[in-house]
């Protein structure tokens, strides 16, 4: 459909001619249906002791320019809050039944005589990394989709539009892409889908390259995890607190950079006007619970989760290989990890990080597994089944405050996982597009993350 | 019941639905799913998620010995193909032709509703109006006049309270009757202004030649003018529209070469 779109779009002159003649006629269009509604309804309805609805009332308070971003921020933080807190302990206690399990396949191979490497690339590899993605996001996941899903029901995501319609706008870019940018939330993916509601092929491609500037479910765990790691360590009463404001800050600072994109990209690469459109605010319905939590733990979060298995299994597999292969007295992968060190150091990560985020882009949800597999084949051994532990594991390795705040922003802002490449380049019918989402997307991480370590050495160095 | 996976609209092309066909459109939390539920005795859930895949839930249900297959459209606000949903909405309805096409409606924002009936009322006569949710109206306070609306729209409506069962039987007597001709509806179609209604009255002549009766000429006429890109689905429609523009007549830009187009608004 997207190569139908930009041969108009030439043949015309300016990509914004055909949406802004059309629009004229579509308008009226849609006005005329307006109309004729208005007046059957006039002459067929009858209000008997009708009072004013409350859904007005309420949107007056949810819509107005201050209050309405205010609940949302709030919304936000308490939905942070509530899966962070709520997933704290049935994760501990998946990963202790999981890694329990690792124990009795270790020694079932070991009884069957099973050579070492099969024990090491099954066990290990496979099955570790597959034990940590599902303790690891499962129960986040079991919360926040429930939670995103009620609200959908209610009728608040088209509110959340409503609300950043003059942002996005400001940006030059379409009102619509507050909804797309919502999806991305689920998963990228499926954002790059979504915008197909956009019309007009220039905002459309806008919201497209920066869908991935919010972060899915496979980034979330690893943000929630780091946050209450690094940044709720820091203040022990507080921790839960000042972890939610943390991963809420970040979704707030994704959805910035989303708007400076815009911005960057309708004034340079994208020129033209944003375009009009007609958004309905669908009454508030009470949802049915029971259907919430049927939908979204069968229809997304088994889901994604199924997703996340399926790759997260062979991958665990492979990286096993490539920390046991050596070459020159080196496994591949710390040679991998070398190699990548300067460019790591020097935006406050280290080369491991970098060669995982990379050995991620298959599915964001098996970084953390990677990097921790990569320290863990150096030699140190940890019980995996206590998250404080892993924090010492990092702290091992160098790990700092600021190694925590540049990975969670390397997670939020680099380049999309392989599924929304392949997306982006079969919604937009050219790998070009796909090319620049990504190189777009990393060199803001590379940027971003520079910027702030440079900032914190500098602050460092006056302090001490 | 069967769940199709809308990745292209190819599966809606081949007619592969038995008659008769009754398909169910309406916006979304107007109780379109509970009157499908109530028609065909299927439990179903279906989520509104935009970007999740589409399904089209379907069975059927017999009513004085006619197996009636209905297929559930997904909930749309309008029928201008601004998204995946209302693409294939609109698709099945113009491809597939249901044999009675079921509109629901919300009573209690009925204005909204008829939106939907009225641009579904561009591509098919064969349209029966059902107000639902008439009780919470009622709570509310809201009334609707069935015979008024039905003079209004030119099509027959039924109102129903499908929750509680209230209605059932009257829309099924009502499929049966618009299916068996008994009942013939004329949709009222909106006045769109001189102007337009001069540019469709010339194109669909030509559009009825090409089309043979396969699409409603005046959809097809409506959505060229309107510049419609999802029309880009349709080889035919873009083929016909490519060769009025050389014919510099009409096109994407008919308007934009009148004198005093922005004026039309």
């Amino acid at each position: 459909m997207d190569i139908h779109f930009f041969h108009s779009s030439r043949e015309t002159g300016d990509s914004n001619d055909i949406s802004h003649e059309s629009t004229d006629v579509k308008d009226l269009i849609v006005e005329k249906i307006y109309e004729k509604a208005e007046s059957i309804t006039r002459k067929a309805v009858r209000y008997d002791r009708f009072r004013e609805d409350l859904d007005k009332k309420i949107d007056l308070l949810l819509t107005s320019r201050v209050t309405g971003i205010l609940f949302m921020l709030l919304l936000l933080g308490v939905i942070f809050w509530l899966t962070l807190i709520g997933a704290n302990y049935p994760s501990q206690l998946l990963a202790k039944v999981l890694f329990g399990i690792q124990g009795f396949l270790e020694s079932f191979l070991m009884s069957i005589g099973a050579p070492e490497w099969v024990n090491g690339f099954l066990v290990t590899g496979m099955y570790r990394t597959l034990a940590w993605v599902v303790s690891v996001m499962l129960p986040p996941m079991a919360i926040f989709f429930p939670l995103f899903t009620f609200l959908e029901d209610l009728g608040y995501l088209p509110r959340v539009a409503f609300n950043l319609d003059y942002f996005f706008k400001r940006a030059g870019a379409h009102g619509k892409q507050a909804l797309t940018m919502s999806m991305g939330f689920g998963c990228n993916a499926a954002g790059v889908v979504s915008c197909r509601i956009i019309n007009s092929p220039r905002e459309r491609m806008i919201a497209i390259l920066t869908n991935n500037f919010v972060p899915c479910n496979g980034r979330f765990p690893t943000l929630i995890l780091l946050a209450s790691l690094f940044i709720g360590g820091l203040a022990p009463n507080l921790g839960w607190l000042l972890a939610s404001l943390t991963v809420s800050g970040l979704v707030v600072f994704g959805i910035l950079i989303t708007l400076l994109v815009s911005k960057l990209l309708s004034s340079t690469l994208l020129k033209g006007l944003p375009s009009s459109f007609i958004l309905e605010l669908p009454p508030y319905r009470p949802p049915h619970i029971g259907s919430i939590i049927i939908r979204s733990i069968y229809e997304r979060t088994l889901f994604v989760l199924g997703r996340a298995v399926a790759v997260a299994a062979p991958a665990g597999g492979i990286i096993w290989l490539l920390a046991h292969i050596k070459f020159e007295n080196q496994s591949l992968l710390a040679q991998a990890a070398a190699f990548l060190d300067p460019l790591g150091r020097l935006m406050g990560l280290d080369g491991y990080i970098l060669m995982a985020f990379i050995a991620g882009l298959p599915a964001n949800e098996i970084v953390l597994p990677i990097l921790l597999m990569g320290y863990l084949a150096q030699g140190t051994m940890i019980s995996p089944d206590d998250f404080t532990s892993l924090k010492e594991l990092l702290v091992n390795h160098g790990w700092t405050t600021l190694t925590a705040i540049n990975t969670m922003l390397f997670s939020l802002l680099h380049f999309p996982c392989a599924t929304t490449l392949w997306t982006i380049r079969s919604e937009t019918g050219g790998a070009r597009w796909a090319v620049c989402a990504a190189a777009l997307t990393t060199a803001v991480a590379l940027l971003v993350c520079f910027i702030t370590a440079s900032l914190y050495r500098l602050v460092m160095w006056v302090i001490f | 019941m069967k769940f199709y996976k809308v990745r292209d609209m190819d599966f809606l092309m081949d007619d592969n639905f038995p008659r008769p066909l009754v398909a169910l459109a309406g916006n979304p939390n107007t109780g379109k799913s509970t009157i499908f539920n109530a028609l065909t005795g299927l439990k179903q859930h279906t989520g509104n998620w935009p970007g999740k895949t589409v399904s089209l839930a379907r069975g059927t249900f017999y009513h004085r010995n006619v197996k009636f297959c209905v297929v559930d459209l997904p909930g749309t606000y309008s029928l201008l193909a601004n998204s995946l949903e209302e693409q294939v909405a609109r698709n099945f309805i113009l491809f597939n032709r249901p044999d009675v096409m079921l509109v629901i409606t919300d009573a209690t924002c009925l204005e909204r509703n008829l939106n939907l009936a009225l641009q579904i009322m561009e591509i098919t006569d064969r349209i029966i109006v059902c107000v639902n949710l008439i009780d919470e109206a009622a709570k509310k306070g809201i009334y609707v006049d069935g015979d008024v609306l039905s003079k209004e729209l030119g099509v027959p409506v039924v109102a129903t309270a499908a929750r509680r069962g209230i209605g059932l039987f009257e829309l099924k007597e009502m499929i049966f009757k618009v299916y068996s001709g008994k009942v013939k509806p004329s949709p009222r179609k909106v006045n769109y202004g001189e102007e337009l209604e001069k540019a469709i009255g010339e194109l669909v002549p030509r559009l009825e030649n090409t089309f043979s009766g396969r699409i409603n000429p005046r959809w097809a006429a409506l959505s060229i003018i309107s510049g419609d890109y999802s029309i880009e689905d349709l080889e035919e429609l873009v083929k016909i529209r490519d060769e009025s523009r050389e014919e510099s007549a009409y096109g994407y830009s008919f308007f934009s070469q009148l004198p005093g187009n922005r004026g039309l608004k």
